[in-house]
């Protein structure tokens, strides 16, 4: 590092604990702190601007020797971004506009008073809440690795909350079997899709033969709709270098690898600047606190390719060649990168790491399911009311996360399914909504636990243009190697587009079964031999929907274009030209005091008139599987307005 | 783009095969495209076969053998913001651009591109354009974003 010398090298145990001692005797807990939510979909909704706002107005009313600011990454609750928490009082303040900021500075920060118009307030009761602690979305998780309060940029913050001591205690208290025994007997399973015991993993290549070994951090969440590794990357990137030193520890690696995708800029910049801390303090690098364990990490960014995030895949594009899977006879744990053992567990599973090792692998099993131990984070999204990152206790049922803690359906709609498990998951409806959440429950109907993205639908959305989508996005990222999954994709798309355009035959469900069936038991990665699990989970649950697109050319969620015609009600439609003025064909015929008529010749079916008609008219509807009504004959369409009596 | 500067970047990485992709990707940052003889002076450094960096180039989304417009507009397709209504804004900006997805027009002034999802589900549907997020995006309101772009 260029500043050189000015960090002071951390060589024993002792070393450490007194720099924490130091960090801590320079605190004052009681001091305030300004915390701005800075991850990315915070910054999205103007974040940076708030917390230059806040630096700027307590830097103008004199009062920054008393007050500390921080831009920490995300915190989870995205709906609501900007967040801004002010400490020690825990005021939690949600859409924050930097205009916002001289109020809260001069009422909240020096006259120590709540503002009521910005706080949180629950959707189903109505009441507003002070605390972030009470806001229904938080109170409900538990957030182990979400719940950490720290500048990301800031080694000094992660020291003070006893950052770092997991690994010293791997070090000078524990032999490298007594690490993989801890981790073993918490019996934590990969948190990126499969659930495979993490332990185990480490256990084959312990034992594989070789000298250079590799520990990798699999941060290539390509899942759409999942962004919980980001999250972490994000918000703490030190615990992910932590746990990622312990298993290299326990495995006997020296070389690990940060594969981060490459979507994720802030996630690439944090982890790049928690690395050069780390080294500069010797908590990476050489002689690790004075030992003789080296372990150095290099990052490695993704160039958007979905099917990297395969462990295989993954590993080969380390080496600088093209990401495609190989076949798997010998596991990456014997045969990885440079055909050395290899050790890749996803971002959520080296985070937990440092929490076993410092709290013993009983405290991670008191959390979670008998054979799923500890939480989750789960990636809540969709037609939901509080988007954000959820962290739960495994076993926790789907309908705590989506009305508890989600808040319910958004625009009071009614729930249709939740898809879990990213495109390769599943669609579950209603009445599965008691299920238990853990890797096994999933998978025993139909879907499975992914890397942990719930996408929440409601009437609104039709399960054949879901599956559609996701064979869509698989045929476009199958890398192509292997026939099944290449051409069997295809194929499935376009029977699939058929029948959301109402062309499908009437043998499109059997022959769609049939390809599903060669695609899962003949494909050579994971990728294509769960491709057909979104048809298949859709077709179990929803098979009338598929029938009423085949069969009627009706779509009853009114979404497939090709199947809906938009129709404006004579009897509703006050002719107030707000749609006709914003219809971007130019479709809608109509005027003053005249019936407005949508011409479905030029009908594009953007759906604009649908969502601007004023909600006291809604005169915009969609209809599907029947004609559009005659047009309204000419002399019907004068509208004549009795003046209000006065 | 000046063989100088690529050649800094290659050096930047020791010349090593295995940074093939890193180097694709700060050159990609840089100069927004790969031209050939940009590729073909890293098949030199690093020794690689032409053949083997096509294979790359054409496989990441993230490369471009192609020049690329003033403004890059990418629409998020991830499953969040698709439920929310992200294929009716593509649709709005097929029609106002005049480009497919993956295409730049004819002024270069916009490359029209769809990822599969930037991680601001709260916001969908989500455009970005130069890295500007625009969340909560409706078909109706495109024409306005587009016309702040010159």
């Amino acid at each position: 590092m260029s500043k050189g010398g000015k960090m002071p090298r951390l060589n024993s145990q002792e070393d450490l604990v007194r720099l924490r001692e130091e960090i801590l005797a320079k605190r004052d807990p009681k001091r305030p702190c300004v915390f701005v939510c800075n991850g990315t979909a915070c910054i999205a909704s103007g974040g940076l601007e708030v917390l230059k706002a806040f630096q700027e107005e307590i830097e103008r009313q004199g009062i920054n020797a008393l007050v500390d600011t921080k831009g920490p990454g995300c915190s989870g609750f995205c709906e609501r971004g900007p967040v801004v928490v002010i400490y020690p009082e825990e005021i939690c303040y949600v859409k924050v506009r930097p205009e916002d900021v001289p109020e809260i500075v001069k009422e909240t920060l020096i006259g120590k008073k709540v503002i009521e118009r910005l706080l949180y307030q629950e959707p189903l009761t109505g009441e507003k809440e002070i605390h972030e602690s009470d806001i229904s979305f938080y109170k409900h998780q538990t957030r182990v690795l979400m719940g950490v309060k720290l500048d990301p940029r800031s080694i000094e913050d992660y020291i003070a909350i006893g950052g770092y001591s997991a690994l010293s205690k791997a070090l000078f208290q524990m032999t490298p079997e007594q690490v993989l025994e801890e981790v073993k007997k918490s019996n934590l399973r990969g948190r990126g899709g499969a659930g495979f015991p993490t332990g185990r993993k480490w256990e084959t290549a312990k034992k594989a033969p070789g000298d250079i070994k590799y520990v990798i951090v699999n941060g290539d969440e390509g899942d759409p709709g999942a962004y919980m590794d980001r999250a972490l990357l994000e918000r703490n990137p030190h615990s992910v270098l932590e746990g990622l030193a312990i298993g290299a520890y326990a495995v006997g690696a020296s070389e690990g690898f940060v594969y981060v995708r490459q979507e994720y800029p802030l996630a690439l910049k944090h982890v790049l600047m928690a690395i050069e801390q780390a080294e500069s303090y010797g908590l990476l690098g050489e002689n690790i606190l004075g030992t003789k364990f080296n372990f150095k990490v290099k990052v490695h960014q993704g160039a958007g390719a979905f099917v990297s995030g395969e462990s295989s895949a993954l590993m080969t594009a380390i080496e600088g060649k093209v990401g495609e899977p190989r076949p798997k006879y010998i596991r990456t744990s014997v045969k990885g990168i440079w055909g050395r053992p290899s050790v890749l567990n996803n971002v959520e599973t080296w985070a937990n790491v440092p929490l076993i090792i410092n709290k013993g692998a009983d405290w991670f099993r008191g959390y979670g399911t008998e054979k799923s131990s500890g939480t989750k984070i789960f990636s809540l999204v969709g037609k939901i009311n509080n988007t954000g990152l959820v962290e739960v206790p495994m076993g926790v049922t789907l309908r705590d996360i989506i009305f508890k803690i989600g808040g319910g359906i958004r625009n009071g709609k009614r729930f249709k399914a939740v898809q879990t498990g990213g495109p390769s998951g599943g669609c579950l409806p209603e009445d599965m909504l008691d299920l238990k959440v853990d890797f096994d429950e999933l998978t025993k109907a139909g879907s499975m636990m992914g890397s942990g993205g719930m996408i929440v639908m409601d009437e609104d959305t039709c399960m054949v243009d879901v599956a559609r989508y996701f064979v869509d996005f698989l045929t476009e990222e199958s890398c192509g190697k292997c026939v099944p999954c290449r051409e069997g994709l295809r194929q499935m798309h376009k029977i699939l587009t058929d029948i959301t355009k109402g062309k499908a035959s009437e043998n499109a469900l059997e022959l769609l079964e049939d390809l599903a069936e060669v695609l899962t038991g003949a494909s050579l990665c994971a990728l294509g031999k769960s491709a057909a699990n979104p048809f298949l989970s859709t077709l179990k649950y929803f098979r009338e929907e598929y029938e009423a697109h085949i069969k009627g050319k009706r779509c009853p969620a009114l979404v497939c274009k090709d199947l809906i015609s938009y129709y404006i009600d004579p009897e509703k439609c006050q002719a107030c030209m707000t749609c006709l003025r914003k219809c971007p064909a130019k479709a809608i015929d109509g005027g003053k005091n005249l019936i407005h008529i949508i011409d479905q010749d030029k009908c594009t079916k953007c759906g604009t008139c649908f969502e601007v008609c004023p909600s006291k008219f809604r005169a915009v509807r969609k209809i599907s599987g029947e004609p559009v009504p005659e047009r309204l004959p000419e002399e019907k369409r004068k509208i004549v307005r009795e003046r209000k009596a006065q | 783009m000046d063989i100088k500067r690529v050649d800094e970047i290659i050096d930047q990485h020791n010349a090593e095969p295995s940074a093939l992709i890193q180097i694709l990707l700060q050159i990609q940052s840089e100069n927004h495209w790969l031209p050939k003889e940009v590729l073909e002076r890293i098949s030199e450094r690093l020794k690689v076969p032409m053949s083997r960096i096509q294979h790359i180039t054409t496989f990441y989304k993230a490369f471009s053998l192609v020049p690329k417009g003033r403004h890059e507009v990418r629409v998020c397709m991830g499953t969040a913001c698709h439920v929310r209504g992200a294929p009716r804004v593509l649709d709005r900006l097929q029609d106002l651009t005049g480009i497919q997805p993956g295409e730049t027009d004819l002024d270069l002034k916009f490359t029209l591109e769809t990822v599969n999802c930037l991680g601001c589900c709260a916001l969908g549907p989500v455009v970005e354009i130069n890295g500007k997020t625009y969340g909560n995006m409706a078909p109706s309101e495109m024409e306005k974003v587009l016309a702040q772009y010159e």
